[in-house]
C-alpha cells in the first residue's frame, strides 16, 4: 500500500467534507435561531432515528472514500475494500448458501455460508457491493448540492436584490433551462459527457440548479422590502454587505430544508440513469446497476431475489430517511410552514 | 384572449432562442466531433479514414459557423434531419412513436390524477387523524422508492406471479388495454405519492378560508363542504400543477416504454442513447421544450377558464 498524490487528495477532500459539515453542524447550535430548532429536532423521535440513520450512511460513505493504492495492481484500496472485500465466488448465490445458482452443475463456494447476502453474477460479495453503492449516492447528493447551491445563492441574491437587468438576465437563464424536461436535459448533458461519477454530479447540478435559483430570488425578494433591510441601509450598511450578513443568513433555513429534500431526488435520479444507460458507468458500484441488473435476473429460474432486494432496501431506507428528516427539519425550523 | 395566446406564443421564441443556443453549445462545443465519431462507430479501433467518413456524413465536418446556421435553420423549421445511428429521418421516428407514448402517457395521467386526487381527499376528509397520518406515510415511503424498483418488482409481482396481464407489449385499440394494464397500474403506483401530497395541502390552504365557515353556519354537511365547495376551489392551484404535462405525454414515460417494449417516443429515446445518436437526443430535447412551453399557455388558458377572477388581457 502506498499514497500516492491523487490518494493524498482524495482522503483530504472526504475528510474536509465530513469535517465542514460537522463544524458547520456544531457552530451553528450556538446561534439563537438554530439553538431552537435543535431543541425541536431533538424532541422528534422520528427525527432523531432518521438523523442516526443519515450519520450511519456518511460513515460507511467515508470508510470507502479513505485509502491508498495497491502497489501490485495500482488500483485504490479503501478501508471498506480492507473491511469487506471477498474473493470473488465463480456465479450467483443464494445468501448464506455454500452451492452456487444458475449454473447446469452447481459447485461449492469457496468460502461457503459467509456471504451474508449471497454474490452476484461475477460472484462479487453482495454486501459488499450494497455497501459501496452508498459512497456513489452520498457523492451524487453531496458533490451536486455543493456545485449547485453556491451557484443559486448568488445569482439568486443578486437576481432579487438588484432587480432590472440583473433579475432579467438570472430569470431568462432558469427559465430557458427549466423550459427543457429535466430527463431530457440530463439525458443530453451525459450522452455527450459521457457516462460516470463526476458527469453525473455535473448534470444534476444544472437542473438542480433551477429549482433553488428561483427559490433564493423570490425569498430574497420578500426580504428586500423588510424593516431590518430598510434599517440597516438608512445606517449607511453596504450593499454587499447588506445581501451577505443580513439577507443571507435569513434565507439559510429555507435552502437548507430544499437541499435535504432534494437530495433524495439525486440519488433516486441516480438509479434512473443507470437504468437508461447513462448512468455512473459499470467500474462504479451503485445500486442503479445492481438495480438494473434485475431485469435479467428476475427471468431467471430460480429468480435472483438477493442483488435487488440489498440496493432497493438500501436506497429507499436512504432516501425515505432523507424525506422524513426533510419534514422534521422544516417543522423544526420554521413551525409555520407546518401543513 | 386570442391577442393574449398570441403574445404567449411571441414570448416563448426567445426562450426557443435559448434553448438552440444551449443545445448548440452542448452538442457541439463540449466534445470534439471526432470523439463522438469514434463513440459511434461499432468497431473498437475506426481508422481516421472511417472517423472522417462519417464526420462527412453526418455533416459534422463543417465549420463552426456553418453548423450554427444549420442548427438554428433546422430548429426553426422543424427539419430534424437524419438520426446519426440509423440514416433514418427523425420526423419519421417521432411521427411512429408519439401515438404509443400518447396513448399509455395519457392512461397513466388520469390513473394517477384520479389516485392522488382521491387520496388527497380522503387524507383532508380526515385530517389531524390516524388516517389522514397514514396517509401521509404511505405517501413519503412511496415517494422514496426509485421508480425501476417499481417496474422492476411490480412487473415480477402483477405479471409473473398474479398473471395480470401480457408482460410486455403494445397495440392499439380496445384489444391494447391488455398490455396496457401493467405499465399503467405501476405508473399509477410510482406516481401518486407526490401528486397526493401536493392535492392535499391544496384542500387544506381552501378549509380554512371564510366561505367554509359560512357553509358550516349554514348547516351544509361536512362531506359536501369537502365535495362541492373546497375541491371545487382546489382545482384551480391543481390546474396549474397538471395541464403543463398534457402535451408532454407524447414523449411518454422514458423507463416505463422501454421496459415494457411499448414503441413509443420514450423506447426511441433509449435507443438513441443506445447507439450514441446525437441528432436524436438533440430533436427530442426539442420537441420537448416546445410541448414543455405549449403546456404553459394551455395552463394559462385553462386557469381564465376555470377561475372567472382571472381575465387574460
Amino acid at each position: 500500500m502506498q499514497f500516492t498524490g491523487p490518494d493524498i487528495l482524495y482522503n483530504l477532500l472526504a475528510l474536509a467534507a465530513f469535517g465542514l459539515l460537522l463544524t458547520a453542524v456544531v457552530r451553528a447550535r450556538r446561534q439563537p435561531l438554530w439553538a431552537e430548532a435543535y431543541r425541536r429536532l431533538a424532541r422528534n423521535r422520528i427525527a432523531m432515528v432518521t438523523l442516526a440513520v443519515l450519520v450511519l450512511y456518511g460513515l460507511v460513505a467515508l470508510l470507502d472514500s479513505v485509502g491508498g493504492t495497491v502497489t501490485k495492481t495500482q488500483t485504490r484500496h479503501t478501508l471498506m475494500d480492507a473491511l469487506f472485500q471477498r474473493p470473488a465466488e465463480r456465479t450467483y448465490s443464494a445468501p448464506l448458501a455454500s452451492m452456487t445458482t444458475g449454473e447446469p452443475k452447481p459447485r461449492r463456494l469457496n468460502q461457503p455460508g459467509t456471504h451474508l447476502l449471497g454474490t452476484d453474477l461475477l460472484g462479487n460479495d453482495v454486501l459488499y457491493q450494497t455497501l459501496k453503492g452508498a459512497r456513489t449516492a452520498v457523492v451524487v447528493g453531496g458533490f451536486t448540492s455543493l456545485m449547485s447551491v453556491p451557484v443559486a445563492l448568488l445569482l439568486g441574491l443578486l437576481a432579487g436584490y438588484y432587480g432590472r437587468r440583473v433579475d432579467d438576465a438570472v430569470q431568462y437563464t432558469y427559465t430557458v433551462l427549466s423550459s427543457i424536461p429535466d430527463l431530457l436535459l440530463l439525458i443530453a448533458i451525459l450522452i455527450m459527457l459521457g457516462p460516470g461519477l463526476t458527469q453525473i454530479c455535473v448534470a444534476l447540478a444544472v437542473t438542480n440548479f433551477v429549482g433553488l435559483c428561483r427559490l433564493v430570488r423570490g425569498e430574497t425578494l420578500k426580504h428586500r422590502d423588510r424593516e431590518y433591510v430598510r434599517a440597516a441601509k438608512a445606517l449607511g450598511v453596504s450593499d454587499n454587505r447588506i445581501l451577505w450578513r443580513h439577507i443571507l443568513p435569513n434565507l439559510l433555513p429555507v435552502v437548507i430544508i430544499s437541499v435535504t429534500l432534494g437530495f433524495s431526488g439525486l440519488v433516486l435520479a441516480e438509479s434512473t440513469l443507470s437504468y437508461l444507460g447513462v448512468g455512473v458507468g459499470q467500474d462504479v458500484g451503485s445500486w442503479g446497476n445492481m438495480i438494473d441488473a434485475a431485469r435479467a435476473e428476475l427471468a431467471r429460474d430460480p429468480i435472483i431475489w438477493w442483488n435487488l432486494s440489498a440496493a432497493s432496501v438500501a436506497l429507499t431506507l436512504l432516501a425515505l430517511s432523507l424525506n422524513l428528516f426533510g419534514d422534521a427539519l422544516r417543522d423544526a425550523i420554521d413551525p409555520r410552514l407546518r401543513s | 384572449m386570442l391577442s393574449y395566446v398570441l403574445r404567449r406564443v411571441l414570448y416563448a421564441v426567445p426562450i426557443l432562442v435559448g434553448v438552440s443556443l444551449l443545445t448548440f453549445a452542448l452538442f457541439y462545443l463540449t466534445t470534439s466531433p471526432e470523439n463522438l465519431a469514434r463513440r459511434n462507430i461499432s468497431a473498437k479501433n475506426p481508422s481516421p479514414a472511417q472517423i472522417q467518413q462519417w464526420l462527412k456524413d453526418h455533416h459534422y465536418d463543417k465549420s463552426r459557423s456553418e453548423q450554427f446556421k444549420d442548427h438554428m435553420t433546422s430548429l426553426a423549421t422543424f427539419r430534424f434531419g437524419t438520426s446519426d445511428a440509423t440514416g433514418q429521418p427523425i420526423a419519421e421516428t417521432i411521427r411512429r412513436g408519439a401515438g404509443p407514448s400518447f396513448v399509455i402517457g395519457s392512461l397513466v395521467f388520469v390513473t394517477t390524477l384520479y389516485l392522488s386526487l382521491t387520496l388527497a381527499i380522503i387524507a383532508a376528509y380526515f385530517r389531524g387523524t390516524y388516517v389522514d397520518l397514514l396517509t401521509t406515510i404511505v405517501t413519503v415511503l412511496v415517494m422514496s422508492i426509485a421508480y425501476i424498483v417499481y417496474v422492476n418488482v411490480g412487473q415480477y409481482l402483477l405479471g409473473k406471479v398474479l398473471k395480470w396481464g401480457p408482460l410486455t407489449g403494445f397495440e392499439f385499440g380496445l384489444g391494447g388495454l391488455r398490455f396496457a394494464a401493467l405499465p399503467v397500474l405501476i405508473g399509477a403506483i410510482a406516481g401518486f405519492g407526490g401528486g397526493a401530497r401536493l392535492y392535499r395541502t391544496f384542500l387544506l390552504d381552501e378549509i380554512n378560508q371564510d366561505y367554509v365557515r359560512t357553509a358550516r353556519a349554514k348547516g351544509v354537511s361536512e362531506r359536501a363542504i369537502l365535495l362541492r365547495h373546497v375541491l371545487k376551489n382546489a382545482l384551480i392551484p391543481l390546474i396549474t400543477s397538471t395541464v403543463a404535462a398534457i402535451p408532454s405525454l407524447i414523449l411518454g414515460g422514458v423507463v416505463t416504454e422501454n421496459f415494457f417494449n411499448i414503441p413509443g417516443l420514450g423506447s426511441a429515446l433509449v435507443d438513441a442513447i443506445n447507439g450514441q445518436d446525437f441528432a436524436m437526443v438533440r430533436a427530442m430535447v426539442f420537441l420537448g421544450t416546445l410541448l414543455y412551453i405549449v403546456g404553459l399557455i394551455l395552463t394559462d388558458i385553462a386557469y381564465a377558464l376555470a377561475d372567472p377572477r382571472v381575465r387574460l388581457e
